[in-house]
């Protein structure tokens, strides 16, 4: 059923750093991988050795440039994948049952044997996190990695997402939004963690931690008037230097 | 939006054939027989081969039944129910009226009603996406009803109606394609709190995910054909309404001049339900710096 579930007190997320993301797109590669070989249909590439390659990806990496009114612009990189939103459109719109979330940890899901491909709750979406992918004709969304968050077969440290597992720069957490004392909970508390778009009342469930200030270099320490250059006249081998060069 | 083919060939035709039955519904023109079953055949050919266009559309067409059963909450699936409904009640007041020489009031009215309800589904698919902001607005569902039933009344030759009725639909286009310029802007999504980025400053895109294009970009970032959009709209307007109401000023109840208010405005529909897609901005383009 696409209604949405009665709010859980589970909210299973991501937390993804901007301060700490390298722009490696690790997260990207690992993702692909686990997915074509793991939930259902596997994401395709058209044309992948051609001109024109495209593909289907869960999660992608955008880089942008921020230009502050004073100082220089800094670079963040950018990974976005689905929210997992509380109030999730793509779900309600679905008209077969095939887009759910679920009710005992919010994860939103595709059931690919009800989806009939019209592309619908990708239009819902506002954060590009849904692609219908070309070869298989229904809809490809993040699982949170379903199949391995709750894998018994899998060793304990690998029982979270690909991409988390993956980050070589710790950048992504997983857990549970839902609970206060979580460490993503405390993260976001500590750092100002931030929801996308949040005037479309989507009320996503993964948050983002804000770059943090970064240094603008032309701070003046207050010892620097001790500092200030003793020499005013140049002497010895540098002073002999300096004179001979403005002779030449 | 991507425009694709199948979808505008499905909402103009299906728009077209479900106005024609309603019509028939309330028993405009009050016929029976042979003539009864043209009119009917006319409808039922629109409206079901607008409906099996729009399966071309779809990724995975096999679980199509399944779509009937999200009511409660999916427009698109209302739309499918209230289409099968409205094709089987007017499917049996056809009945009526062509082998029994009778219209049984009751049922034409409940179809009638049934049949414009479905092309109100249709416009609440695309009225109810926040992410598209020019489509998310009132005056879509009064834009495709309002199309439907005078353009159902001019395929059913209530030739007066149908002329008042272009001339209010050519008022509510304009007002809807005015309305809805700027509606992005003022919507109050920008890439700034797209990324989040907006209090350390102004967000430009550097580098997109992919040097390739995507799903996303092909289906929501579509940019072909804006700069024509002032000439498009001229055209739309002019074939949809200004034709067809100046056919039936100088008489259109038969022959070469109803031929010509048909048509005229069954392109002029296709041209303006094609910038109803190509026009319309999804907010998903934010994250690829192409909005504004």
């Amino acid at each position: 059923m696409t209604a949405l579930p009665p709010k859980s007190d589970v909210k299973l997320g991501l937390v993804i750093d901007l301060d700490t993301c390298v722009g490696c797109h690790a997260c990207v590669v690992s993702c692909k991988g686990w997915n074509t070989e793991n939930y259902g249909a596997p994401l395709s590439d058209q044309d992948a050795y051609g001109e024109n390659p495209s593909g289907t990806f869960l999660n992608r990496v955008h880089s942008y440039e921020v230009q502050p009114e004073q100082g220089s612009a800094q670079t963040i990189h950018f990974p976005k994948s689905c929210l997992h939103c509380e109030d999730a459109p793509c779900v309600t719109v679905c008209p077969t049952g095939a887009s759910y979330k679920r009710a005992e940890d919010g994860i939103v899901l595709v059931n690919e044997d009800a989806c009939i491909g019209c592309g619908l709750c990708a239009w819902a979406c506002p954060y590009g996190a849904r692609e219908l992918d070309q070869a298989a004709g229904v809809m490809k969304k993040c699982t949170l990695c379903v199949d391995r968050i709750y894998n018994e077969n899998l060793p304990e440290e690998d029982r979270e997402p690909a991409c988390v597992r993956t980050c070589p720069a710790g950048a992504r957490h997983f857990g549970d939004l839902g609970d206060a004392d979580s460490d993503v909970s405390k993260l976001v508390e500590e750092r100002g963690g931030m929801d996308l778009m949040p005037e479309l009342g989507t009320k996503p469930v993964n948050k983002y931690l804000p770059p943090r200030p970064k240094d603008q270099g032309n701070e003046i320490d207050i010892l620097a008037p001790l500092l200030a250059p003793v020499a005013t006249e140049t002497s010895g081998f540098l002073g002999w230097l300096d004179r001979t060069l403005e002779k030449i | 939006m991507h425009p694709a083919p199948s979808v505008i060939l499905f909402s103009v035709l299906s728009g077209l054939g479900f106005g024609m039955l309603a019509w028939l519904g309330i028993g405009k023109p009050p016929m029976t027989g042979l003539f009864a079953f043209v009119f009917f055949f006319v409808a039922y050919a629109l409206a079901v081969g607008g409906l099996l266009s729009a399966t071309f559309h779809l990724g995975n067409p096999k679980n199509s039944l399944k779509a009937f059963s999200q009511w409660r909450t999916s427009w698109l699936s209302r739309e499918g129910c209230c289409a099968i409904a409205a094709l089987m009640i007017m499917g049996l007041y056809a009945i009526g009226a062509i082998f029994f020489e009778t219209h049984w009031v009751a049922i034409g009215i409940i179809g009638a009603i049934l049949s414009i309800v479905t092309v109100f589904t249709t416009s609440m698919i695309y009225a109810q996406l926040k992410t598209v902001p020019r489509w998310n607005h009132w005056s879509t569902p009064i834009l495709f009803v309002s199309l439907s039933i005078s353009g159902g009344a001019l395929m059913t030759g209530q030739v007066t109606v149908a002329m008042y009725g272009f001339v209010v639909v050519g008022l509510i286009q304009i007002f809807a394609w005015f309305s809805s310029d700027g509606r992005f802007a003022r919507s109050g999504s920008t890439i700034e709190t797209a990324t989040g980025l907006g209090n350390i400053g102004k967000v430009r895109m550097f580098e997109p995910p992919h040097t390739g294009t995507n799903y996303l970009l092909k289906e929501m970032v579509y940019v072909i054909g804006r700069k024509h959009a002032t000439k498009l709209r001229l055209l739309a307007i002019v074939l949809m309404v200004v034709i067809p109401v100046a056919m039936i000023g100088m008489g259109a109840q038969h022959g070469i001049k109803a031929i010509i208010a048909v048509l005229s405005h069954v392109i002029g529909v296709f041209a303006s339900r094609w910038l109803f897609f190509a026009e319309a901005e999804h907010v998903v383009g934010l994250y690829y710096g192409k909005r504004g």
